[in-house]
């Protein structure tokens, strides 16, 4: 593995791994839980298509941001390891 | 009945064809399908494998009647894909084995810890196939004119034949071809209706749209539809937020926790693979589940307004019975009404006695009493010839159906047999045994589980029962293996003692509580921090990492060997034989390094 363009930093590639990590799992929680649940009653003043945006949240909204999270993590995962020369 | 029969006979045969092509060769290609399927179709086979006969048959069906409440299985069904891709599936791919009891087995260097992995995992995919089964049984029955029992058999022979002989191989590719069927299938009908009620084609648009040729939207209009039948909005639910919070979490993380779920992640390539994968599991599963709440939603409206206030008939004469009702000025009950009521799933009893059918909720301003009986299963099976489409659209439900069905039974199979073959014969009790050994056991465990799946569905004929068991599922799943598996690769320190303590207060707690208030005590107001059994592997779930933590602090750290194992596979591209010392196979990457030891 001497062609390899940085040498691998294990401890740097897994605090941002972390780090991602948590800040997607904040996403998550909030389009669920925080919109979709906690939220509701104040995200129901709105109307998205005369369903109530918390609603909405909770039946389609969240699934939507569900599948862009897992792709952005991808995405960003793959920039980290170039970054910490880690060859997944 | 003749497009039903071509449409099961045409993806059987496909199944079949299919299991043919991809036999399986080496316990390797039987447990993990040669760790090298493309990340686009395994996420393709994950989806079908996720996607049950609960998912296709009876979720709509929960929404329609329960609105907002019915989030809890949207939001929980599918965020657990979420903590699947960041916390567990590269991870654990990384980890480079076959199943989960060998991460659990492996990662705390103990027996102990595999066989209770094993215990949760044989428990988790037993309750979940007794309800595909009966599944398969109701569909047959209905649709086909065959006994409930005969077509469990049927079913049971063709999983029989792609699991047994294919192995994860063979269900890999058929589930793909499974998936086809059941998103067409469940997809089609939604456009019909949406464009019925709505004027839009697509589901999740028409569900946000105004009803066609008015100036009210759907939602709002079925909102004031059923609070003037003394229903509460559709919109807004009685639960507690509590509660649904605790559902919502219980589901989520266990999904995230399922074996039959984890193992389809073995069998990409690599850790990033794994992570790509499991987002084009949540894309092809979104496809299925943003639909779903539309159908659920256009179904309570079709129900309601095709079947209240109508007048019931009691001959057998259908045709001519309808004919004088209506020539009479009346509205006569709809024929598909009449054709389920001989599965008893729907049901009138006219308590007022004025010949009309009331559909009421619990606080109707007239005062009448509610005298229809529907089935929440009903909803999505019955809604071709609830909106009248054509024949052939029924036959493909039926297919599509029994493909939910079958795939999810196939993936549940595969976790049953390797549980048994590796992880009780081969790496606990006879350990020396080769690979053509482990492979036949293999084969020979999948075909008893077969047979014992089959049994337990026709032995769980009430559909009330299979819809409890299936909280055991998750619940369990929930507080006893996702926890050790998280902290397993996020936490280094996590030892052999707090493994198995939080494995066995997961497991005893959450089980006691289903067990108790849902036979028991079934009392909700004595529920603990009013959470249902439903939602209570949620709360167990950090009590039970908290146990996992604590005894692992009071007793002596894990050896340096599988702390250095934890490090390998938080860094794809890393893992070295760390914590194979006690068995003589390595880790199954291309990639790994030669042992050094």
């Amino acid at each position: 593995m001497s062609n390899e363009p940085t040498k691998m930093d294990a401890k740097g590639y897994w605090s941002a791994t972390v780090k991602l990590t948590i800040s997607l799992l904040v996403i998550w929680f909030a389009v669920s839980y925080g919109a979709g649940v906690l939220l509701r009653d104040v995200l129901d003043n709105v109307s998205i298509g005369g369903a109530p945006l918390g609603f909405w949240f909770a039946q389609q909204g969240s699934i939507y941001v569900f599948v862009a999270l897992i792709f952005y993590y991808c995405f960003a995962m793959n920039k980290i390891e170039r970054k910490y020369g880690v060859k997944g | 009945m003749d497009w039903t029969i071509f449409f099961v006979v045409a993806s059987f045969g496909t199944y079949i064809g299919i299991a043919l092509w991809a036999r399986a060769g080496s316990t390797n290609d039987f447990y993990v399908a040669g760790h090298d399927v493309h990340p686009m179709i395994n996420g393709m086979a994950t989806a079908a494998d996720w996607m049950s006969a609960a998912s296709f048959l009876s979720m709509a069906g929960l929404i329609a009647s329960l609105g907002y409440g019915g989030s809890v299985y949207l939001m929980g069904w599918t965020g657990g894909y979420v903590l699947l891709a960041l916390l567990l599936a590269p991870f654990l791919r990384e980890f480079g084995k076959f199943t989960v009891p060998d991460f659990v087995g492996d990662r705390y260097y103990s027996t102990a810890a595999r066989v209770i992995a094993v215990i949760c995992a044989l428990f988790v995919s037993f309750t979940y196939i007794a309800g595909q089964m009966s599944g398969v049984g109701i569909a047959f029955s209905r649709f086909l004119g065959v006994d409930f029992n005969t077509g469990i058999l049927v079913g049971m022979g063709i999983v029989f034949i792609y699991a047994v002989l294919g192995g994860m191989k063979g269900v890999t590719y058929t589930q793909v071809a499974q998936y086809c069927v059941l998103i067409f299938a469940y997809t089609v009908p939604a456009i019909f209706i949406s464009m019925m009620i709505t004027g839009n084609p697509v589901p999740q648009l028409g569900f946000i749209s105004n009803v066609r040729g008015e100036d009210v939207s759907m939602l709002e209009n079925l909102n004031q539809v059923v609070t003037e039948l003394g229903f509460i909005e559709y919109t807004s639910t009685n639960k507690s937020w509590i509660d649904v919070f605790a559902i919502t979490g219980a589901l989520m993380f266990g999904t995230a926790g399922l074996p039959h779920v984890i193992i389809r992640f073995f069998t990409v390539g690599s850790a990033s693979a794994a992570r790509v994968s499991a987002g084009w599991a949540l894309v092809f599963i979104a496809l299925l589940y943003t639909v779903a709440p539309a159908v659920g939603a256009f179904a309570r409206y079709n129900i309601i307004d095709t079947v209240n206030e109508t007048t019931y008939i009691e001959t057998d004469d259908y045709a001519a019975a309808a004919e004088g009702i209506t020539s009479d000025g009346g509205t006569p009950v709809p024929e598909w009404f009449k054709n389920w009521e001989r599965t008893g799933l729907v049901g009138f009893e006219d308590q007022n006695g004025d010949g009309l059918m009331q559909i009421r909720g619990p606080n109707a301003p007239d005062g009448l009493a509610n005298e229809v009986t529907i089935n929440n299963d009903i909803s999505v099976l019955a809604s071709p010839e609830i909106a009248q489409l054509p024949e052939w659209v029924i036959g493909l439900m039926v297919a599509g159906g029994l493909a939910a069905a079958l795939s999810t039974a196939a993936g549940l199979l595969m976790v049953i047999s390797s549980a048994i073959s590796h992880d009780l014969c081969r790496r606990t009790l006879f350990k020396g045994m080769s690979d053509k050994t482990e492979l036949r056991i293999a084969r020979v465990a999948a075909a008893g589980a077969v047979a014992a799946a089959g049994l337990m569905g026709m032995n769980t004929a009430k559909l009330a029962f299979v819809a409890q068991v299936v909280a055991f599922a998750f619940g369990l799943a929930a507080a006893s293996l996702f926890p050790i598996i998280f902290l397993g690769i996020f936490w280094k320190r996590m030892n052999k003692e707090g493994a198995i303590a939080s494995m066995a207060f997961g497991l005893i707690s959450t089980f006691s509580y289903i067990y108790y208030f849902k036979f028991v005590d079934t009392d909700p107001s004595h529920w603990f921090l009013g959470v249902s059994p439903e939602g209570i592997g949620f709360v167990f779930m950090f009590f039970s990492a908290i146990i996992g933590i604590v005894v692992s602090l009071v007793t002596a750290p894990p050896p340096q060997d599988i702390q250095d194992l934890v490090e390998d596979i938080r860094v794809p591209g890393t893992r070295t034989r760390h914590g194979s010392v006690d068995d003589d196979m390595g880790p199954m990457d291309d990639h790994t390094p030669t042992p050094a030891e």
